[in-house]
Protein backbone atom coordinates (compact mmCIF):
# COMPACT_ATOMS: atom_id res chain seq x y z
CA UNK A 1 0.00 0.00 0.00
CA UNK A 2 1.41 3.52 -0.88
CA UNK A 3 1.46 5.97 2.02
CA UNK A 4 -0.97 9.20 0.78
CA UNK A 5 1.25 11.50 0.21
CA UNK A 6 -0.78 13.79 -1.49
CA UNK A 7 -3.90 13.05 0.99
CA UNK A 8 -1.49 14.05 3.72
CA UNK A 9 -0.57 17.03 1.87
CA UNK A 10 -3.60 18.85 1.97
CA UNK A 11 -4.65 18.15 5.16
CA UNK A 12 -2.09 19.68 6.66
CA UNK A 13 -1.98 22.58 4.26
CA UNK A 14 -5.66 22.77 5.06
CA UNK A 15 -5.01 22.43 8.50
CA UNK A 16 -2.07 25.62 8.07
CA UNK A 17 -4.37 27.94 6.75
CA UNK A 18 -7.11 27.19 9.14
CA UNK A 19 -4.88 27.33 12.17
CA UNK A 20 -3.72 30.67 11.07
CA UNK A 21 -6.73 32.34 10.07
CA UNK A 22 -8.45 31.57 13.48
CA UNK A 23 -4.94 32.77 15.40
CA UNK A 24 -4.55 35.81 13.53
CA UNK A 25 -8.15 36.50 12.94
CA UNK A 26 -9.85 40.08 12.76
CA UNK A 27 -9.80 43.25 14.87
CA UNK A 28 -13.54 42.54 15.37
CA UNK A 29 -13.45 39.37 16.29
CA UNK A 30 -10.27 39.69 18.85
CA UNK A 31 -12.60 42.48 20.72
CA UNK A 32 -16.10 40.21 20.42
CA UNK A 33 -13.81 36.91 22.06
CA UNK A 34 -11.60 39.13 24.89
CA UNK A 35 -9.06 37.24 25.57
CA UNK A 36 -8.46 37.08 29.53
CA UNK A 37 -5.39 37.03 31.43
CA UNK A 38 -2.11 39.07 31.05
CA UNK A 39 -2.54 40.42 27.04
CA UNK A 40 -4.26 43.61 27.58
CA UNK A 41 -5.62 45.56 24.56
CA UNK A 42 -2.80 48.04 25.31
CA UNK A 43 0.07 46.45 24.46
CA UNK A 44 -1.71 44.73 20.91
CA UNK A 45 -2.06 48.08 20.12
CA UNK A 46 1.30 49.80 20.76
CA UNK A 47 2.63 46.09 18.76
CA UNK A 48 0.00 46.74 16.14
CA UNK A 49 1.20 50.79 15.91
CA UNK A 50 4.43 49.30 15.03
CA UNK A 51 4.22 46.79 12.50
CA UNK A 52 2.27 49.38 10.78
CA UNK A 53 4.87 52.13 11.23
CA UNK A 54 7.00 49.05 9.66
CA UNK A 55 4.69 47.88 6.79
CA UNK A 56 4.72 51.96 5.80
CA UNK A 57 8.23 51.87 5.41
CA UNK A 58 8.35 48.68 3.50
CA UNK A 59 6.25 50.09 0.96
CA UNK A 60 8.23 53.07 0.98
CA UNK A 61 11.00 50.94 -0.28
CA UNK A 62 8.98 48.87 -2.88
CA UNK A 63 7.61 52.20 -4.23
CA UNK A 64 10.78 53.40 -4.67
CA UNK A 65 12.50 49.86 -5.92
CA UNK A 66 9.42 50.04 -8.80
CA UNK A 67 10.19 53.35 -9.74
CA UNK A 68 13.63 52.53 -9.88
CA UNK A 69 13.00 49.76 -11.84
CA UNK A 70 10.91 51.33 -14.55
CA UNK A 71 13.26 53.96 -14.68
CA UNK A 72 16.40 52.10 -15.19
CA UNK A 73 15.15 49.67 -17.93
CA UNK A 74 14.45 53.10 -19.91
CA UNK A 75 17.65 54.28 -19.28
CA UNK A 76 19.86 51.11 -19.79
CA UNK A 77 17.98 50.47 -23.47
CA UNK A 78 18.09 54.59 -24.41
CA UNK A 79 21.79 53.95 -23.35
CA UNK A 80 21.86 51.11 -26.10
CA UNK A 81 20.12 52.42 -28.61
CA UNK A 82 22.62 55.73 -28.46
CA UNK A 83 25.58 53.09 -28.92
CA UNK A 84 23.41 52.11 -31.70
CA UNK A 85 23.42 55.05 -33.23
CA UNK A 86 27.28 54.88 -33.11
CA UNK A 87 27.37 51.83 -34.52
CA UNK A 88 26.11 50.64 -37.27
CA UNK A 89 24.04 54.03 -37.66
CA UNK A 90 26.56 57.07 -37.85
CA UNK A 91 29.42 53.77 -39.26
CA UNK A 92 27.16 53.19 -42.57
CA UNK A 93 25.57 56.83 -43.13
CA UNK A 94 29.32 58.17 -42.94
CA UNK A 95 30.07 54.99 -45.00
CA UNK A 96 27.58 55.39 -47.50
CA UNK A 97 29.15 58.32 -48.72
CA UNK A 98 32.62 58.04 -49.33
CA UNK A 99 34.29 56.54 -51.91
CA UNK A 100 34.17 52.16 -52.32
CA UNK A 101 37.75 52.67 -51.14
CA UNK A 102 37.26 54.51 -48.01
CA UNK A 103 34.42 52.33 -46.69
CA UNK A 104 36.47 50.74 -43.73
CA UNK A 105 38.57 53.51 -43.02
CA UNK A 106 35.20 55.71 -42.25
CA UNK A 107 33.92 52.86 -40.47
CA UNK A 108 36.82 52.45 -38.30
CA UNK A 109 37.24 55.56 -36.90
CA UNK A 110 33.45 55.74 -35.79
CA UNK A 111 34.07 52.15 -34.46
CA UNK A 112 37.25 53.06 -32.91
CA UNK A 113 35.49 56.21 -30.97
CA UNK A 114 33.65 53.37 -29.25
CA UNK A 115 36.51 51.35 -28.07
CA UNK A 116 39.02 54.13 -26.88
CA UNK A 117 36.23 56.82 -26.13
CA UNK A 118 35.31 54.39 -23.65
CA UNK A 119 38.03 53.43 -21.92
CA UNK A 120 38.86 57.05 -21.59
CA UNK A 121 35.81 57.52 -20.15
CA UNK A 122 36.29 54.93 -17.43
CA UNK A 123 39.39 56.02 -16.39
CA UNK A 124 39.43 59.77 -16.52
CA UNK A 125 36.73 61.92 -18.74
CA UNK A 126 33.78 60.67 -17.07
CA UNK A 127 35.19 62.69 -13.56
CA UNK A 128 36.06 65.61 -15.45
CA UNK A 129 33.12 66.30 -17.31
CA UNK A 130 30.36 65.08 -14.02
CA UNK A 131 33.09 64.56 -11.42
CA UNK A 132 32.57 67.96 -8.70
CA UNK A 133 34.83 70.65 -9.42
CA UNK A 134 34.23 74.12 -11.03
CA UNK A 135 32.07 76.26 -12.85
CA UNK A 136 34.20 74.90 -16.18
CA UNK A 137 35.48 71.42 -15.60
CA UNK A 138 35.02 68.48 -13.22
CA UNK A 139 37.59 67.37 -10.42
CA UNK A 140 39.34 64.18 -10.20
CA UNK A 141 37.75 62.47 -7.48
CA UNK A 142 35.93 60.26 -9.54
CA UNK A 143 38.81 59.22 -11.86
CA UNK A 144 38.75 55.18 -12.24
CA UNK A 145 34.99 55.84 -11.74
CA UNK A 146 35.83 55.87 -7.66
CA UNK A 147 32.69 56.35 -6.09
CA UNK A 148 30.31 55.82 -8.98
CA UNK A 149 28.64 52.31 -7.90
CA UNK A 150 25.30 51.45 -7.93
CA UNK A 151 23.37 54.36 -5.76
CA UNK A 152 21.72 57.07 -7.36
CA UNK A 153 23.23 60.66 -7.43
CA UNK A 154 20.54 62.93 -6.11
CA UNK A 155 21.77 65.76 -8.36
CA UNK A 156 21.75 63.87 -11.71
CA UNK A 157 18.86 61.54 -11.66
CA UNK A 158 17.54 60.41 -8.19
CA UNK A 159 15.92 57.11 -9.51
CA UNK A 160 18.63 55.27 -11.40
CA UNK A 161 22.10 53.52 -10.21
CA UNK A 162 24.92 56.42 -10.87
CA UNK A 163 26.76 53.58 -12.84
CA UNK A 164 23.69 53.95 -15.25
CA UNK A 165 23.64 57.81 -15.68
CA UNK A 166 27.51 57.00 -16.33
CA UNK A 167 27.36 54.56 -18.88
CA UNK A 168 24.58 56.62 -20.52
CA UNK A 169 26.43 59.71 -20.59
CA UNK A 170 29.56 57.84 -22.46
CA UNK A 171 27.25 56.80 -24.91
CA UNK A 172 27.19 60.65 -26.41
CA UNK A 173 30.77 60.75 -25.25
CA UNK A 174 31.37 58.20 -27.80
CA UNK A 175 29.49 59.62 -31.03
CA UNK A 176 29.99 63.19 -30.39
CA UNK A 177 34.06 62.75 -31.75
CA UNK A 178 32.63 60.21 -34.46
CA UNK A 179 30.38 63.22 -35.60
CA UNK A 180 33.55 65.36 -36.54
CA UNK A 181 35.40 62.27 -38.53
CA UNK A 182 32.83 63.61 -41.10
CA UNK A 183 34.80 66.48 -41.90
CA UNK A 184 38.08 64.96 -42.33
CA UNK A 185 36.85 61.97 -44.32
CA UNK A 186 38.99 60.25 -46.85
CA UNK A 187 42.39 62.18 -45.72
CA UNK A 188 43.05 61.58 -41.90
CA UNK A 189 45.36 59.19 -41.08
CA UNK A 190 44.23 56.64 -38.52
CA UNK A 191 46.96 56.96 -35.86
CA UNK A 192 46.82 60.77 -35.91
CA UNK A 193 42.72 60.45 -35.54
CA UNK A 194 43.21 58.97 -32.54
CA UNK A 195 45.45 60.99 -30.78
CA UNK A 196 43.50 63.95 -31.83
CA UNK A 197 40.10 62.34 -30.41
CA UNK A 198 41.55 61.68 -26.83
CA UNK A 199 43.20 65.00 -26.78
CA UNK A 200 39.58 66.88 -28.07
CA UNK A 201 38.11 64.49 -25.40
CA UNK A 202 39.89 66.01 -22.60
CA UNK A 203 40.02 69.46 -23.13
CA UNK A 204 36.67 70.29 -25.55
CA UNK A 205 33.58 67.82 -24.86
CA UNK A 206 34.57 67.19 -20.98
CA UNK A 207 34.54 71.36 -20.06
CA UNK A 208 31.55 71.33 -22.59
CA UNK A 209 29.71 68.40 -21.13
CA UNK A 210 30.73 69.42 -17.84
CA UNK A 211 29.44 73.52 -18.10
CA UNK A 212 26.12 72.43 -19.66
CA UNK A 213 25.25 68.74 -17.87
CA UNK A 214 28.19 68.49 -14.79
CA UNK A 215 27.46 69.97 -11.12
CA UNK A 216 28.41 73.41 -10.61
CA UNK A 217 28.43 74.83 -14.68
CA UNK A 218 28.45 77.48 -15.61
CA UNK A 219 25.41 76.87 -18.44
CA UNK A 220 23.64 74.42 -16.20
CA UNK A 221 20.24 75.44 -16.67
CA UNK A 222 19.08 72.45 -13.87
CA UNK A 223 21.88 73.08 -11.56
CA UNK A 224 21.74 76.48 -11.12
CA UNK A 225 24.66 77.81 -13.42
CA UNK A 226 25.02 81.42 -14.55
CA UNK A 227 23.93 81.50 -17.42
CA UNK A 228 21.49 78.85 -17.95
CA UNK A 229 21.47 77.38 -21.13
CA UNK A 230 18.77 75.29 -22.34
CA UNK A 231 20.14 71.67 -23.75
CA UNK A 232 18.13 68.95 -22.83
CA UNK A 233 20.11 66.62 -25.03
CA UNK A 234 23.07 68.01 -26.55
CA UNK A 235 22.80 70.38 -29.02
CA UNK A 236 25.52 72.58 -28.09
CA UNK A 237 27.33 69.94 -25.78
CA UNK A 238 27.58 67.47 -29.02
CA UNK A 239 25.99 68.70 -31.77
CA UNK A 240 27.27 72.12 -32.25
CA UNK A 241 30.90 71.37 -30.62
CA UNK A 242 31.44 68.20 -33.07
CA UNK A 243 30.13 70.72 -36.37
CA UNK A 244 32.34 73.92 -35.49
CA UNK A 245 35.19 71.27 -34.20
CA UNK A 246 34.15 69.45 -37.84
CA UNK A 247 34.88 72.77 -39.78
CA UNK A 248 38.17 73.85 -38.57
CA UNK A 249 39.23 70.57 -39.06
CA UNK A 250 38.21 70.05 -42.17
CA UNK A 251 39.83 73.55 -42.89
CA UNK A 252 43.08 73.29 -41.50
CA UNK A 253 43.70 69.75 -43.35
CA UNK A 254 42.30 71.41 -46.87
CA UNK A 255 40.76 69.80 -49.58
CA UNK A 256 40.87 66.18 -50.71
CA UNK A 257 42.75 65.33 -53.74
CA UNK A 258 40.75 66.70 -56.72
CA UNK A 259 38.11 68.27 -55.19
CA UNK A 260 35.89 70.15 -56.02
CA UNK A 261 36.40 68.87 -59.84
CA UNK A 262 36.96 65.37 -59.80
CA UNK A 263 33.05 63.26 -58.93
CA UNK A 264 33.31 61.74 -55.40
CA UNK A 265 29.89 60.67 -55.24
CA UNK A 266 28.93 58.16 -52.27
CA UNK A 267 29.35 55.21 -53.13
CA UNK A 268 25.98 53.58 -51.89
CA UNK A 269 23.26 55.68 -50.83
CA UNK A 270 22.05 52.23 -49.51
CA UNK A 271 24.05 52.46 -46.59
CA UNK A 272 23.49 55.60 -45.95
CA UNK A 273 19.52 54.98 -45.64
CA UNK A 274 20.32 52.09 -43.35
CA UNK A 275 22.91 54.53 -41.18
CA UNK A 276 20.19 57.15 -40.94
CA UNK A 277 17.18 54.95 -39.86
CA UNK A 278 19.10 53.46 -37.51
CA UNK A 279 20.16 56.95 -36.10
CA UNK A 280 16.17 58.00 -36.03
CA UNK A 281 15.04 55.13 -34.25
CA UNK A 282 18.21 55.52 -31.83
CA UNK A 283 17.41 59.21 -31.57
CA UNK A 284 14.73 58.38 -29.00
CA UNK A 285 17.49 56.79 -26.75
CA UNK A 286 19.54 59.77 -27.16
CA UNK A 287 16.32 62.68 -26.56
CA UNK A 288 13.88 60.86 -24.40
CA UNK A 289 16.73 58.86 -22.46
CA UNK A 290 17.88 62.15 -21.75
CA UNK A 291 14.70 62.93 -19.07
CA UNK A 292 16.37 60.16 -17.29
CA UNK A 293 13.42 58.64 -16.06
CA UNK A 294 10.66 56.66 -17.87
CA UNK A 295 7.92 59.21 -17.05
CA UNK A 296 6.21 61.96 -19.32
CA UNK A 297 9.00 64.31 -19.66
CA UNK A 298 10.52 60.95 -21.68
CA UNK A 299 6.87 61.00 -23.81
CA UNK A 300 7.27 64.24 -24.23
CA UNK A 301 10.89 64.43 -25.82
CA UNK A 302 10.33 61.43 -27.63
CA UNK A 303 7.17 62.43 -29.44
CA UNK A 304 9.27 65.83 -30.24
CA UNK A 305 11.96 63.92 -31.63
CA UNK A 306 9.81 61.87 -33.92
CA UNK A 307 7.68 65.18 -35.17
CA UNK A 308 10.65 67.20 -35.43
CA UNK A 309 12.51 64.49 -38.14
CA UNK A 310 9.30 63.81 -40.19
CA UNK A 311 8.94 68.09 -40.59
CA UNK A 312 12.80 68.51 -41.15
CA UNK A 313 12.44 65.38 -43.92
CA UNK A 314 9.42 67.24 -45.44
CA UNK A 315 11.55 70.21 -45.53
CA UNK A 316 14.50 69.20 -47.00
CA UNK A 317 12.60 67.34 -49.76
CA UNK A 318 10.14 70.72 -50.28
CA UNK A 319 13.54 72.30 -51.00
CA UNK A 320 15.19 69.80 -53.02
CA UNK A 321 12.07 69.36 -55.09
CA UNK A 322 11.91 73.44 -55.70
CA UNK A 323 15.60 73.60 -57.00
CA UNK A 324 16.46 70.75 -58.29
CA UNK A 325 13.07 69.35 -59.59
CA UNK A 326 13.15 65.74 -57.86
CA UNK A 327 13.61 64.83 -54.21
CA UNK A 328 16.23 62.37 -53.77
CA UNK A 329 16.31 59.64 -50.96
CA UNK A 330 20.02 61.39 -49.68
CA UNK A 331 18.28 64.72 -49.49
CA UNK A 332 15.96 62.94 -47.56
CA UNK A 333 17.37 61.08 -45.02
CA UNK A 334 19.45 64.37 -45.13
CA UNK A 335 16.77 66.34 -43.87
CA UNK A 336 15.54 63.41 -41.25
CA UNK A 337 18.95 63.89 -39.86
CA UNK A 338 19.02 67.91 -39.63
CA UNK A 339 15.85 67.53 -37.99
CA UNK A 340 16.74 65.28 -35.36
CA UNK A 341 19.78 67.41 -34.16
CA UNK A 342 18.04 70.99 -33.92
CA UNK A 343 15.12 69.12 -31.93
CA UNK A 344 17.88 67.73 -29.30
CA UNK A 345 18.45 70.33 -27.53
CA UNK A 346 14.80 71.53 -26.96
CA UNK A 347 13.27 67.60 -27.13
CA UNK A 348 12.20 67.78 -23.57
CA UNK A 349 10.82 71.71 -23.44
CA UNK A 350 8.75 71.86 -26.69
CA UNK A 351 5.26 71.31 -27.53
CA UNK A 352 4.89 68.49 -30.39
CA UNK A 353 3.65 71.56 -32.70
CA UNK A 354 6.63 73.50 -31.97
CA UNK A 355 8.51 70.35 -32.78
CA UNK A 356 7.10 70.62 -36.43
CA UNK A 357 8.24 73.79 -36.78
CA UNK A 358 11.16 73.36 -35.49
CA UNK A 359 11.87 70.27 -37.88
CA UNK A 360 10.33 72.43 -40.71
CA UNK A 361 13.32 75.69 -40.40
CA UNK A 362 15.94 72.93 -39.43
CA UNK A 363 15.22 71.35 -42.88
CA UNK A 364 15.14 74.28 -45.04
CA UNK A 365 17.88 75.83 -42.87
CA UNK A 366 20.59 72.53 -43.43
CA UNK A 367 19.76 72.07 -46.84
CA UNK A 368 20.65 76.13 -47.87
CA UNK A 369 23.77 75.34 -45.02
CA UNK A 370 24.96 72.62 -47.00
CA UNK A 371 24.09 73.05 -51.02
CA UNK A 372 24.43 76.90 -51.28
CA UNK A 373 27.28 78.20 -48.02
CA UNK A 374 29.20 75.20 -48.94
CA UNK A 375 29.85 75.81 -52.58
CA UNK A 376 29.88 79.37 -51.74
CA UNK A 377 32.87 79.53 -49.08
CA UNK A 378 34.58 76.27 -50.80
CA UNK A 379 35.76 74.35 -47.93
CA UNK A 380 35.97 70.14 -48.14
CA UNK A 381 33.47 69.37 -45.25
CA UNK A 382 33.31 66.15 -46.87
CA UNK A 383 30.27 64.96 -45.05
CA UNK A 384 28.22 68.02 -44.08
CA UNK A 385 29.63 67.86 -40.33
CA UNK A 386 29.16 71.24 -40.07
CA UNK A 387 26.14 71.80 -42.67
CA UNK A 388 23.86 69.52 -40.84
CA UNK A 389 25.68 69.04 -36.64
CA UNK A 390 27.47 72.50 -36.47
CA UNK A 391 24.33 74.56 -38.44
CA UNK A 392 21.64 72.62 -37.34
CA UNK A 393 22.95 72.46 -33.57
CA UNK A 394 23.06 76.33 -33.71
CA UNK A 395 19.48 76.87 -35.06
CA UNK A 396 18.44 74.25 -32.77
CA UNK A 397 19.68 75.90 -29.60
CA UNK A 398 18.66 79.62 -31.05
CA UNK A 399 14.85 77.99 -31.65
CA UNK A 400 15.03 76.74 -27.66
CA UNK A 401 14.93 80.03 -26.69
CA UNK A 402 11.93 80.75 -28.53
CA UNK A 403 10.13 77.50 -28.47
CA UNK A 404 10.71 76.17 -24.76
CA UNK A 405 7.42 76.08 -22.95
CA UNK A 406 7.18 75.29 -18.83
CA UNK A 407 4.09 73.26 -19.67
CA UNK A 408 5.77 70.88 -20.89
CA UNK A 409 9.24 71.23 -18.44
CA UNK A 410 9.30 73.78 -15.77
CA UNK A 411 12.20 73.97 -15.15
CA UNK A 412 12.71 77.31 -13.93
CA UNK A 413 9.89 76.40 -11.44
CA UNK A 414 6.93 75.73 -11.86
CA UNK A 415 4.23 78.90 -13.63
CA UNK A 416 8.27 80.55 -14.36
CA UNK A 417 8.29 81.33 -18.38
CA UNK A 418 10.70 79.53 -19.68
CA UNK A 419 11.12 80.38 -23.81
CA UNK A 420 10.93 83.58 -25.64
CA UNK A 421 7.05 82.85 -27.44
CA UNK A 422 5.95 82.35 -23.18
CA UNK A 423 7.54 85.62 -22.53
CA UNK A 424 10.80 85.12 -21.37
CA UNK A 425 13.37 86.84 -24.19
CA UNK A 426 16.28 86.67 -21.72
CA UNK A 427 16.40 82.87 -22.17
CA UNK A 428 17.39 83.70 -25.88
CA UNK A 429 20.37 85.68 -24.51
CA UNK A 430 21.48 82.82 -22.34
CA UNK A 431 21.28 80.37 -25.14
CA UNK A 432 23.72 82.20 -27.88
CA UNK A 433 25.49 82.96 -24.87
CA UNK A 434 25.70 78.88 -24.36
CA UNK A 435 26.28 78.35 -28.32
CA UNK A 436 29.06 81.12 -28.20
CA UNK A 437 30.90 79.46 -25.55
CA UNK A 438 30.66 75.88 -27.53
CA UNK A 439 32.17 77.70 -30.62
CA UNK A 440 34.70 79.55 -28.93
CA UNK A 441 35.71 76.30 -27.02
CA UNK A 442 35.40 74.01 -30.28
CA UNK A 443 37.14 76.69 -32.49
CA UNK A 444 40.64 77.34 -30.27
CA UNK A 445 40.72 73.89 -28.82
CA UNK A 446 40.54 72.29 -31.75
CA UNK A 447 43.07 74.37 -33.29
CA UNK A 448 45.36 73.79 -30.84
CA UNK A 449 44.83 70.08 -30.76
CA UNK A 450 45.47 70.08 -34.88
CA UNK A 451 48.56 71.85 -34.40
CA UNK A 452 50.15 70.05 -32.01
CA UNK A 453 49.04 66.67 -33.76
CA UNK A 454 49.94 67.97 -36.99
CA UNK A 455 53.55 69.01 -36.03
CA UNK A 456 53.89 65.56 -33.82
CA UNK A 457 53.29 62.85 -36.35
CA UNK A 458 51.42 64.49 -39.30
CA UNK A 459 47.63 65.03 -39.86
CA UNK A 460 47.04 63.61 -43.10
CA UNK A 461 47.68 60.71 -45.38
CA UNK A 462 50.54 60.84 -48.16
CA UNK A 463 48.93 61.48 -51.24
CA UNK A 464 49.83 58.36 -52.72
CA UNK A 465 47.64 56.87 -49.61
CA UNK A 466 45.20 59.06 -50.49
CA UNK A 467 45.00 57.79 -53.71
CA UNK A 468 44.96 53.79 -53.27
CA UNK A 469 42.64 54.93 -50.24
CA UNK A 470 41.99 54.41 -46.69
CA UNK A 471 40.74 51.02 -46.74
CA UNK A 472 43.97 49.49 -48.03
CA UNK A 473 47.02 52.68 -46.72
CA UNK A 474 45.30 52.63 -43.09
CA UNK A 475 44.02 49.24 -42.49
CA UNK A 476 45.45 46.81 -45.30
CA UNK A 477 42.15 45.79 -46.25
CA UNK A 478 39.65 46.17 -49.00
CA UNK A 479 35.83 46.62 -47.79
CA UNK A 480 34.62 44.94 -51.36
CA UNK A 481 36.69 42.07 -52.88
CA UNK A 482 35.37 42.15 -56.01
CA UNK A 483 37.84 38.82 -56.69
CA UNK A 484 36.36 36.42 -54.66
CA UNK B 1 37.91 31.06 -85.60
CA UNK B 2 36.59 34.59 -85.28
CA UNK B 3 36.10 36.86 -82.35
CA UNK B 4 32.62 38.58 -81.87
CA UNK B 5 32.80 41.37 -79.22
CA UNK B 6 29.21 42.69 -79.00
CA UNK B 7 28.12 46.10 -76.56
CA UNK B 8 24.71 46.45 -76.27
CA UNK B 9 21.78 47.51 -73.90
CA UNK B 10 21.55 45.73 -70.35
CA UNK B 11 18.18 45.06 -70.92
CA UNK B 12 18.44 43.37 -74.03
CA UNK B 13 20.99 40.41 -73.05
CA UNK B 14 18.22 37.75 -72.28
CA UNK B 15 16.77 38.45 -75.62
CA UNK B 16 20.18 38.09 -77.65
CA UNK B 17 21.73 35.40 -75.09
CA UNK B 18 17.99 33.15 -76.55
CA UNK B 19 18.88 33.95 -80.02
CA UNK B 20 22.73 32.85 -79.84
CA UNK B 21 21.67 29.59 -77.85
CA UNK B 22 18.73 28.78 -80.66
CA UNK B 23 21.39 29.50 -83.75
CA UNK B 24 23.62 26.35 -81.83
CA UNK B 25 26.19 28.92 -80.36
CA UNK B 26 27.43 26.75 -76.80
CA UNK B 27 29.88 29.25 -75.17
CA UNK B 28 29.55 33.17 -74.07
CA UNK B 29 31.96 35.43 -71.83
CA UNK B 30 29.46 38.11 -70.70
CA UNK B 31 30.71 41.53 -68.79
CA UNK B 32 29.66 44.43 -67.29
CA UNK B 33 30.82 47.38 -68.58
CA UNK B 34 30.26 51.25 -68.51
CA UNK B 35 30.73 53.26 -71.71
CA UNK B 36 28.81 55.26 -74.35
CA UNK B 37 28.89 56.06 -78.34
CA UNK B 38 27.42 59.16 -79.33
CA UNK B 39 24.81 58.66 -76.32
CA UNK B 40 24.63 61.33 -74.08
CA UNK B 41 24.60 60.76 -70.40
CA UNK B 42 22.32 62.09 -67.60
CA UNK B 43 22.92 63.67 -64.43
CA UNK B 44 22.95 62.84 -60.86
CA UNK B 45 22.14 65.60 -57.90
CA UNK B 46 24.11 64.27 -54.56
CA UNK B 47 23.46 67.22 -51.91
CA UNK B 48 23.26 69.69 -54.16
CA UNK B 49 26.18 68.77 -56.29
CA UNK B 50 25.82 68.22 -60.10
CA UNK B 51 27.54 65.14 -61.41
CA UNK B 52 27.53 64.37 -64.82
CA UNK B 53 27.57 60.31 -65.61
CA UNK B 54 28.26 59.80 -69.09
CA UNK B 55 29.29 56.36 -68.11
CA UNK B 56 26.35 54.46 -68.98
CA UNK B 57 25.80 51.24 -67.98
CA UNK B 58 26.23 47.92 -70.54
CA UNK B 59 26.38 44.37 -71.05
CA UNK B 60 29.45 43.27 -73.05
CA UNK B 61 29.39 39.72 -74.33
CA UNK B 62 32.26 37.94 -75.87
CA UNK B 63 31.54 35.17 -78.13
CA UNK B 64 34.26 32.94 -80.66
CA UNK B 65 32.89 31.11 -83.65
CA UNK B 66 33.54 28.78 -86.24
CA UNK B 67 34.11 31.21 -89.66
CA UNK B 68 30.62 29.29 -91.31
CA UNK B 69 29.49 30.67 -88.22
CA UNK B 70 30.37 34.77 -88.25
CA UNK B 71 27.57 35.57 -90.18
CA UNK B 72 24.35 33.89 -88.34
CA UNK B 73 25.93 35.39 -85.30
CA UNK B 74 25.85 38.85 -86.19
CA UNK B 75 22.64 38.54 -87.94
CA UNK B 76 21.13 36.93 -84.84
CA UNK B 77 22.77 39.41 -82.56
CA UNK B 78 21.81 42.10 -84.39
CA UNK B 79 17.60 41.43 -84.73
CA UNK B 80 17.77 40.80 -81.17
CA UNK B 81 19.61 43.99 -79.65
CA UNK B 82 18.25 46.66 -82.42
CA UNK B 83 15.70 49.16 -81.19
CA UNK B 84 16.47 51.88 -83.61
CA UNK B 85 17.48 54.28 -80.77
CA UNK B 86 20.85 56.14 -79.92
CA UNK B 87 22.51 53.31 -77.63
CA UNK B 88 21.88 50.40 -79.25
CA UNK B 89 25.59 49.58 -79.57
CA UNK B 90 28.00 48.11 -81.57
CA UNK B 91 29.86 44.83 -82.73
CA UNK B 92 33.59 44.37 -83.22
CA UNK B 93 34.98 40.93 -85.10
CA UNK B 94 38.62 40.16 -85.06
CA UNK B 95 40.82 36.68 -85.77
CA UNK B 96 41.33 34.40 -83.21
CA UNK B 97 44.64 32.37 -83.43
CA UNK B 98 44.14 29.64 -81.39
CA UNK B 99 40.99 28.26 -78.81
CA UNK B 100 41.60 25.46 -76.00
CA UNK B 101 39.91 24.01 -73.43
CA UNK B 102 41.56 23.50 -70.57
CA UNK B 103 39.85 20.19 -69.15
CA UNK B 104 41.85 18.46 -71.78
CA UNK B 105 43.80 20.19 -74.25
CA UNK B 106 41.73 20.16 -76.81
CA UNK B 107 42.55 22.68 -79.48
CA UNK B 108 41.33 24.31 -82.71
CA UNK B 109 37.35 24.48 -83.64
CA UNK B 110 36.92 21.45 -81.40
CA UNK B 111 37.70 23.66 -78.52
CA UNK B 112 34.90 26.02 -78.72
Amino acid sequence: MRFPVVKVFLALLFTMIFGASVLTGSRAMAQAAPQAGAQGTGTSQTDRIAALEKQAADNAAAIAAAQTAGDNGWMLVSAALVLMMSGPGLALFYGGLVRKKNILGTMMQTFAMMAVITVLWGLVTYSLAFGEGNAFIGGLHNIFLHGVGLAPDVKYAATIPLQTFMVYQLMFAIITPALITGAFAERMKFSAMLVFMVLWALFVYSPMAHMVWGKGGFLNAALGGRFPCLDFAGGTVVHVTSGVSALVTAIYLGKRLGYPKVPMPPHSVVLSFIGACLLWVGWFGFNAGSALSAGTLATSAFVATHFAAAAAALGWGAAEWFRQGKVSALGAISGAVAGLVAITPAAGFVTPMSALWIGLIAGVFCYMMVVKVKALFGYDDSLDAFGVHGAGGTMGAILTGIFANSVINPIFGAGKPTGLLEGNWHQLLNQIVGVAIAWTLSIVGTLVILFIVDKSIGLRVSEDDERTGLDLSQHGEEGYDWAH
Amino acid sequence: MQKIEAVIQPSKLDAVKDALVEIGVEGMTITEARGHGRQKGHTEFYRGQEYSVDLLPKVKLEIVVRDEMVDKAIQAIMTAARTGTIGDGKIFVSKIDEAIRIRNDERGEIAL
